[in-house]
């Protein structure tokens, strides 16, 4: 124990006392806010309780954004500091925090809620079910990864943020060289969170093979579907080793023990390879869904069917063998025998056989194709150079005698921005524009979408370009300040523009959401794309219970050959039957909250209480048990009606393109 | 299950066979013979995925029903991702002078 009581909130810093008043000012306002407009029950029970799909990947989107502009600024906050020689902006604890929370907050609450967000949104959708295999497990995950991304976002205001790296590598991670909390909150808040990711696996791995409607065998689904299957395995199978290592980290930094403690008996390189052993299929995690929806939308706006399938599949599945078997790369330099780096270094560069196939299956789908340059297709354009760079530069560090040169520089850094943002960001993007018709019935603007694009692609390249330059020279990373007599200063100016080039593309962004709530045009039809997949074959927005009766699929790209063959059926009254859904459930975010209660009590190494308020979650576990709600059933009354209102005036089913 | 219960449920009486001298066997292994810790290890540790094999086969229906296809996959996989966990993590913890 032994924790300072002056110490809890952070003192001292006057940026983080303005974040202090500002967060207060803000909890208040909302509170009240929601309390004025009388807001609480439309909010209890259209969204903290609800298990719809739909829903919960629109909460999981409107995380990952939030979470982007915290992420974000801290961002912002290191290239301001680097911008340049020996500046005071932020001292040299403050960058390690920053970078740290950084890299955690980007990877783990931006890729991942977003990327988990559409696949919640779209794949029940597009394999014509009604919703995931267990939709009251599907709330749960989402409120462990909400709860342990806001316990792990308080910790710069109240006891002081992690500050050893998203990597948090022993023994600089341990109790002897980080004495204070912050490192606990690392250790349980990703825990929590990733808690809640794992359930996401296991669920649509059952509710891809279970749930499909008839037709749709494997070799039919799309392209988005089948990678979030084959990243739903790679959750299963990976996610498992991070939440023993951060058991063990735990264990290591509350309770006394030794796992990653030399000084006991114990090995702190077992860190760094269950950490990898975890974090490089992790990678794969993010960026295989993105290449998913890339596929779809460059399919949909090429207007062809995408090239090469079944090739796609074939290398997806060799991604998901090959990603298991690469995590030495990122610790080629710690002291492995010769035969240990020659192994991962191959296996490092055959990965790049499955991307390159991809890649050249999207450019001989454009090929010849009747190209729109929609927003949507114009991410999907931009990210082949630019993640081309990234895996070249991938190859590059893949050999290991040249990674000792490279490693720990900011080339690293540049490289895997270079693959994280064009193959993980500009997908997320793209998908974005392209299904937010579906989610919210009227469409991002193009206008304002193309000012976001030119923003954020030229700010990305010119804030990353230069840092390849500048790791080839030596500057390492994670450093806070380098001498003028480097000679890094105009790269690093150069640089830190860029950065606020790339920041007002996202505020363009931002500005795209808030325009389009207020004035964008709301009769758009259900396919104002004239897409391909089934999740354009219903109402926009989609009504709660996706399908009135459940399309059956003969090919792949199922509602574009419906379309083509004038099989769109309109619907016949008499065959409409009651739909059976799930109700809503407070259980999942009472989880989230005595989750969030507890994990922060064993942040601060409160054991006890943190074992009392534990106690909170075995009586959510039996709440559980004992209910036997049934769900409900709706109408056919209400069925008609929903689907007369959007039939309504419908060309079978189609209304007026918009492009 | 269905076409258990009609017959002789032989593969149920092998496999119960076979797992009794699996077992015997490898306690007649270890305490029966003076081989060295190592040489005892590692065929006790190979007799017990034999035996686990068996169970999965012969008792655990693994090959029937209409889910074997994935049922075989699964266990393929768990057992790639089990190796290379297990034994990829030995092998570059104890090969080099990381350790
Ligand atoms: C929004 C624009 C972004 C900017 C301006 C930015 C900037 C930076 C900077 C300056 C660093 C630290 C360099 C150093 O070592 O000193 C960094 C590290 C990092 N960034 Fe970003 N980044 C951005 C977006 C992203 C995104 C989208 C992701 C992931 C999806 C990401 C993941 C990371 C990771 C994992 C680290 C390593 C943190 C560590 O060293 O522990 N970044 N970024
Ligand atoms: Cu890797």
């Amino acid at each position: 124990m032994g924790i300072k009581w002056d110490e809890f909130f952070v003192t001292g810093d006057p940026l983080i006392f303005a974040s202090q008043i500002g967060i207060a000012l803000t909890l208040i306002g909302a509170l009240a806010g929601i309390t004025y407009f009388k807001k609480w029950n439309y909010l209890w029970t259209e969204w903290l309780t609800t298990v719809d799909h739909k829903k919960i990947g629109i909460m999981y989107i409107l995380m990952g954004v939030l979470m982007f502009v915290r992420g974000g600024i801290d961002g912002l906050m290191m290239k301001g500091q680097t911008a340049v020689p020996e500046n005071g902006f932020l001292n040299a604890q403050h960058y390690n925090e920053v970078f740290t929370t950084h890299g955690v907050i980007m990877i783990l609450f931006v890729a991942m809620p977003l990327l988990i967000g559409l696949m919640n949104f779209v794949i029940p959708l597009q394999i014509g079910a009604r919703d995931v295999a267990f939709p009251q497990l599907n709330a749960l995950s989402f409120w462990l990864t909400f709860s342990g991304a806001m316990l792990f976002n308080i910790s710069f205001i109240i006891g002081g943020s992690p500050d050893a790296g998203w990597t948090s590598y022993f023994p600089l991670a341990g109790k002897e060289f980080s004495p204070g909390i912050g490192n606990n909150y690392y250790a349980v808040a990703l825990q929590i969170a990733g808690a809640g990711t794992l359930m996401t696996g296991i669920n649509f791995v059952v509710t891809v093979l279970k749930m499909r409607t008839k037709g749709m065998t494997l070799m039919k689904m799309p392209m988005f579907t089948w990678t979030s299957f084959i990243t739903s395995i790679i959750i299963v199978a990976s996610f498992p080793i991070f939440t023993v290592a951060l058991a063990l980290m735990t264990f290591d930094r509350t309770f006394g023990t030794h796992f990653f403690t030399i000084s006991g008996g114990g090995m702190d390189m077992l860190w760094a390879n269950l950490f990898w052993l975890w974090g490089h299929p992790e990678v794969y995690i993010v960026v295989l869904p993105a290449f998913g929806m890339l596929s779809d939308i460059i399919s949909t706006f090429a207007r062809k069917t995408l090239y090469g399938y079944k090739s796609m599949v074939i290398s997806i599945v060799m991604i998901s063998v090959l990603s298991m078997l690469v995590w030495v790369h990122h610790f080629f330099t710690m002291g492995n025998s010769a035969a240990v780096n020659s192994f991962f270094s191959i296996t490092t560069m055959a990965i790049a056989i499955p991307t390159g196939v991809k890649v050249f299956n999207w450019l001989f789908t454009m090929r010849k194709g009747r190209i729109k340059f929609t927003t949507a297709m114009l991410w999907a354009l931009a990210f082949v150079p630019n993640f081309v760079i990234g895996g070249v530069t991938g190859v590059m560090l893949a050999m290991a005698a040249a990674d000792y040169q490279y490693h720990n520089t900011l080339f690293l850094v540049a490289h895997f921005h270079y693959v994280l943002i064009p193959g993980v960001v500009f997908p997320i993007f793209a998908g974005l524009y392209f299904w937010w018709p579906k989610m919210f019935g009227y469409m991002l603007n193009e206008r304002i979408g193309k000012w976001n694009f030119w923003l954020f692609v030229v700010g990305f390249n010119v804030t990353f370009m230069p840092m390849f330059f500048l790791g080839l020279d030596g500057a390492v990373r994670r450093a806070y300040t380098y001498s003028a007599e480097t000679g890094f200063g105009p790269l690093m100016m150069i640089s830190a523009i860029g950065s606020i080039i790339l920041a007002a593309g996202f505020a363009a962004l931002v500005y795209n959401i808030y325009w389009s709530a207020r004035y964008a045009d709301r009769n758009i039809g259900n396919d104002p794309w004239d897409a391909r997949t089934l999740e354009w074959a219903t109402a926009t927005p989609v009504q709660h219970y996706n399908f009135a009766s459940l399309p059956e699929v003969t090919k792949l790209d199922a509602f574009w050959h419906m379309k083509k063959n004038d099989q769109l059926q309109p619907l016949k009254e008499d065959e409409v039957e009651e739909i059976h859904l799930p109700s809503n459930t407070w259980i999942p975010i009472y989880m989230g909250v005595v989750f969030g209660i507890s994990g922060f009590l064993l942040v601060f190494e409160w054991t006890i209480a943190a074992a009392i308020a534990a106690i909170g979650i075995f009586a959510g576990l039996a709440f559980r048990s004992f209910d036997y709600d049934e769900g409900f059933h709706v109408h056919k009354d209400e069925i008609l009606e929903t689907e007369g209102i959007w039939r309504k005036g419908a060309n079978k089913g189609v209304k007026n393109h918009v492009s | 299950m269905d076409q258990h219960s009609k017959g002789f449920p032989i593969s149920h009486v092998i496999g119960f066979f076979m797992s009794l001298v699996l077992t015997f066997g490898a306690a007649w292994v270890a305490l029966q013979t003076s081989l060295s810790m190592k040489a005892v290890m590692w065929i006790i540790g190979t007799l017990a995925v034999v035996q686990a094999g068996i169970q999965l086969y012969m008792f655990m229906h693994m090959n029937e029903g209409e889910d074997k296809v994935a049922n075989n996959i699964n266990i393929i996989y768990s057992a790639f991702i089990a190796v290379v966990i297990v034994a990829g993590s030995i092998w570059v913890m104890t090969s080099g002078h990381s350790h």
